[in-house]
C-alpha cells in the first residue's frame, strides 16, 4: 500500500460522512421545492429551531426529575410536534396569502420566515451553546489499523449520522411510494394543476410536505448538535446546503444524497491538498459552491433534476 | 384636482419622452432635489448624516444596480456584496499604488473593474437560470470574501486584515464634514440614478426586460443573450462597485472584510423587493424602508422604557423585521412603487372615480 493512501482515505471518509450532513438538511429543501415549488431558505433556521427545541425541553425535564431516557423520548415528540405546528402556521399565514405569487417573491417570504425562526427560537430557548447528549457515542475509533499504518481515523457519531441518514431516505422512500399521502405527495410535485383536479388537496399536502421537512429538520439538527453543540452557527449550514442542491438537482432526493457526498469529499480534499498548502487555507468556504457551479455549466440542471423544457 | 395632467400637450416627440412627462412630476422632483440640496444641509444634525442619509444614499445606489440585474433583467443575483466588496477594495488599490489618481477617477476605475468581476461572474447565467443561477452568484459571494480576507496583497498586508480609508479629495474640494460627505455622495447618487433611468429607457433598458420577460422569445426576436444579459451584470455591477466604494470610503471610513458579506446581500435584495422589481423609485423606498426600520425598532423598547436586555431587543427585532416582510410580500408583492403607482391613478380621477 502507498503511503499516501491512508491519509487520503482518512480525508475523503471525513468529508463523505460530512456530507452526509449537508445531504439531511438539503433533503428538507428539495421535499418543499418538489410538492410546492418553493425555495425554502429558512430549512437552515428550522434546523436550529429544532435543535434548540430538543436540546431545552430534555434539559427542563431533566430538572424536573425524570429520568434521562424518558427526558430524550419526550423531547423528541415535543420537538416534532413543534414543527408539525411550525408547518401548519407557514402555510396558513404565508403560504396560503401567497399562493400564485412568483418564486422569488416566495422565497424572499421564506427568507422573512428565517428572520422570525432565529429570532423567536433564541428568545424562547436562549441563545447560548447548548451541549446535546442524547446517547450517541463518540469515541474516535481506527479502521483497517492492519492495512495502513495507523489506522483510518473515523469518529463514531460520523458513522451513527451516516446509518441514521439512510435510514431517513429508506423511510422517506418508503412513505413516498407505499402509502396514499406518498402517493398524492408525488402527484402534486408532477403537476400541481392535474392533481388538483382529480382532488388532492393542496393546502394539506402542504402542510403535510412543511411538517415531513420539519421532521428531518429536526433529524439534521440532533446530528448536528450533538456533533457540534447547539448553536446560532448550524443555522448557516443552510448555506452550506446550497451547492449540494444544485449539484444533485432542485426536484431529487437521491441527488440530495450524491450531491452531499460529492460536496463533503470534494470541499474536504481541496481544504487538505490545495487550500492549507497553496492558500492560507479557508477555500473550504467557497469550494463547494465553485464545484457546484463548474458542475452547472456541464448539466444545468444538476445530476438528476429533471430536464428543462422550455417552449414559447 | 392638483395631480392630472388634463391640457399637457405634447407637441415634439422630444417633449413626449422627457422622464417626466407630466408636469406635476417634474415640480415634485425639482422639489425634492431643492430639499436635499438646500433644506437638509441647514436643517441636519450630524448623527442624521452619518447614520441614515448618507448610508441611505449609497444603500439606493447600490440598491438600483441590484435592480437593474434581478428587477429589469430578471436574473437573480445573491452576489452584490461582493461585488461591493470588489469596488471598495480596488478603489483603495488604486488610491494606494497610483498616488495621483484623482479619487473620482479611482471610483469610476473601481466601478469597472468591479463590472469586470460581474461579467466574469455572470457567464454562468448563459447556461443556467432562476434559482440555480440565484446560488450559483453565492460562489461569486463567498470566493470574493474568501479573496480578499486571505490574500495578503489586496489589503496591502495589514495584519489585521482591516483598511483605513484615505482622505477624500474631490478634485481639490477635501470633503471631511458630514455635511461635506452628505453633499458628495448625494451629487454621485443622483447623477448615477439619472444614469439608470435613462439606460432603462432605452434601447438597452428594453432589450433586459425583453430576455427577463422570456428570454427564448426574446431570442427570437433578434436580441442577443449574450450581450443583453453580460450588458445587465456589467451595468449592475458597476454601479454595485461604485457603491461599494463610496460605502467603503465616505460611510465606513475604514472596514474589515465582514462589511460586504452575505448579509449586505440579503439585504439589498430585500430593498428591492420591497420597493419594487423594476422601478429606480421602488430602490429609494425600498432602501428608506429597510434602512431606518430597524433604527426605529431599536429605539422603541428604551423609548417606552420596557426594559430589556441587549438580546432580547436584537431578536425581536429580527422577529418582527421577518414578520414585516412577509406581512408586505402578502399584502403588495410588487412593494411601494406598485403602492406608488397605484396612488397616482386614484389621484389622476380623484374626485371622480368612475
Amino acid at each position: 500500500m502507498p503511503e499516501f493512501l491512508g491519509p487520503f482515505l482518512e480525508v475523503l471518509i471525513g468529508g463523505l460522512l460530512a456530507g452526509i450532513l449537508y445531504s439531511l438538511v438539503a433533503l428538507g429543501f428539495v421535499l418543499i421545492f418538489k410538492a410546492s415549488g418553493v425555495f425554502n431558505f429558512a430549512q437552515g433556521a428550522m434546523v436550529l429551531f429544532a435543535a434548540l427545541a430538543l436540546v431545552r425541553s430534555i434539559e427542563v425535564l431533566q430538572s424536573w426529575g425524570v429520568n434521562a431516557g424518558l427526558a430524550i423520548v419526550i423531547g423528541f415528540l415535543f420537538s416534532g410536534a413543534l414543527m408539525v405546528a411550525l408547518a401548519f402556521a407557514v402555510e396558513r399565514m404565508v403560504l396560503r396569502p401567497l399562493v400564485n405569487q412568483e418564486g422569488i417573491i416566495l422565497f424572499m417570504a421564506t427568507i422573512g420566515i428565517t428572520f422570525f425562526i432565529d429570532g423567536f427560537g433564541q428568545q424562547i430557548f436562549g441563545s447560548d451553546a447548548y451541549q446535546l447528549d442524547i446517547g450517541i457515542p463518540k469515541e474516535s475509533i481506527f479502521l483497517l489499523e492492519g492495512v495502513f499504518e495507523g489506522g483510518i481515523l473515523v469518529n463514531e457519531l460520523d458513522l451513527w449520522a451516516g446509518a441514521t441518514a439512510g435510514l431517513l431516505v429508506l423511510g422517506l422512500a418508503l412513505f413516498f411510494q407505499k402509502t396514499r399521502i406518498g402517493r398524492a405527495l408525488r402527484a402534486v410535485a408532477d403537476d400541481h394543476q392535474a392533481a388538483q383536479s382529480v382532488g388532492i388537496p393542496l393546502n394539506h399536502i402542504w402542510v403535510i410536505v412543511w411538517a415531513v421537512a420539519g421532521i428531518v429538520a429536526l433529524v439534521a439538527g440532533t446530528i448536528w448538535g450533538s456533533k457540534l453543540g447547539v448553536q446560532f452557527s448550524i443555522a448557516q449550514i443552510a448555506l452550506k446546503a446550497l451547492p449540494v442542491l444544485i449539484l444533485g438537482g432542485f426536484t431529487s432526493v437521491p441527488g440530495a444524497i450524491i450531491g452531499g457526498l460529492i460536496i463533503g469529499a470534494g470541499e474536504k480534499l481541496a481544504e487538505v491538498y490545495i487550500g492549507l498548502p497553496y492558500f492560507d487555507g479557508g477555500i473550504e468556504n467557497w469550494f463547494a459552491y465553485m464545484l457546484a457551479l463548474v458542475f452547472l455549466l456541464i448539466r444545468p440542471q444538476g445530476l438528476f433534476g429533471e430536464r428543462i423544457i422550455e417552449r414559447i | 384636482m392638483l395631480y392630472r395632467e388634463a391640457g399637457q400637450y405634447k407637441t415634439s416627440y422630444a417633449e413626449d419622452q422627457q422622464i417626466f412627462p407630466i408636469r406635476q412630476d417634474r415640480i415634485a422632483v425639482a422639489l425634492i432635489v431643492a430639499v436635499a440640496l438646500v433644506a437638509v444641509p441647514l436643517l441636519a444634525s450630524d448623527y442624521l448624516y452619518t447614520a441614515i442619509l448618507i448610508p441611505f444614499l449609497i444603500l439606493s445606489l447600490a440598491a438600483i444596480g441590484l435592480n437593474i440585474l434581478v428587477g429589469y433583467c430578471g436574473q437573480i443575483s445573491l452576489g452584490t456584496g461582493g461585488f461591493m466588496a470588489v469596488g471598495a477594495y480596488a478603489a483603495y488599490n488604486l488610491c494606494l499604488r497610483i498616488e495621483w489618481l484623482p479619487l473620482p477617477i479611482a471610483i469610476l476605475l473601481a466601478g469597472l473593474i468591479a463590472a469586470l468581476a460581474g461579467i466574469l461572474f455572470g457567464i454562468p447565467s448563459l447556461r443556467i437560470k432562476g434559482f440555480y443561477l440565484a446560488v450559483a452568484t453565492l460562489a461569486a459571494q463567498f470566493f470574493i470574501d474568501w479573496l480578499f480576507a486571505r490574500i495578503g496583497w489586496f489589503t496591502n498586508y495589514t495584519p489585521s486584515g482591516s483598511i483605513v480609508a484615505p482622505q477624500l479629495n474631490v478634485f481639490g474640494w477635501i470633503v471631511d464634514t458630514p455635511m461635506e460627505k452628505y453633499l458628495f455622495t448625494l451629487i454621485v447618487v443622483a447623477l448615477f440614478a439619472l444614469v439608470a433611468k435613462n439606460l432603462v429607457r432605452g434601447r438597452i433598458g428594453r432589450t433586459w426586460m425583453a430576455i427577463r420577460d422570456m428570454d427564448i422569445a426574446a431570442e427570437i426576436i433578434g436580441i442577443r443573450p449574450l450581450t443583453a444579459k453580460l450588458s445587465a451584470f456589467a451595468v449592475s455591477s458597476f454601479f454595485v462597485g461604485v457603491a461599494g466604494a463610496l460605502w467603503g470610503f465616505v460611510h465606513l471610513g475604514s472596514w474589515e472584510p465582514l462589511a460586504f458579506g452575505i448579509n449586505r446581500s440579503f439585504q439589498l435584495l430585500f430593498m428591492i423587493i420591497i420597493g419594487g422589481l423594476g422601478s429606480i423609485l421602488g430602490c429609494f423606498l425600498g432602501a428608506a424602508f429597510i434602512m431606518i426600520v430597524p433604527l426605529v425598532l431599536n429605539q422603541v423598547p428604551t423609548a417606552l422604557g420596557i426594559p430589556l436586555s441587549t438580546a432580547s431587543i436584537s431578536h425581536m427585532e429580527a422577529m418582527i423585521f421577518g414578520v414585516m416582510i412577509v406581512f408586505f410580500l402578502i399584502v403588495e408583492p410588487h412593494g411601494f412603487a406598485r403602492l406608488w403607482s397605484l396612488a397616482k391613478e386614484k389621484l389622476r380621477i380623484w374626485p371622480f372615480p368612475h
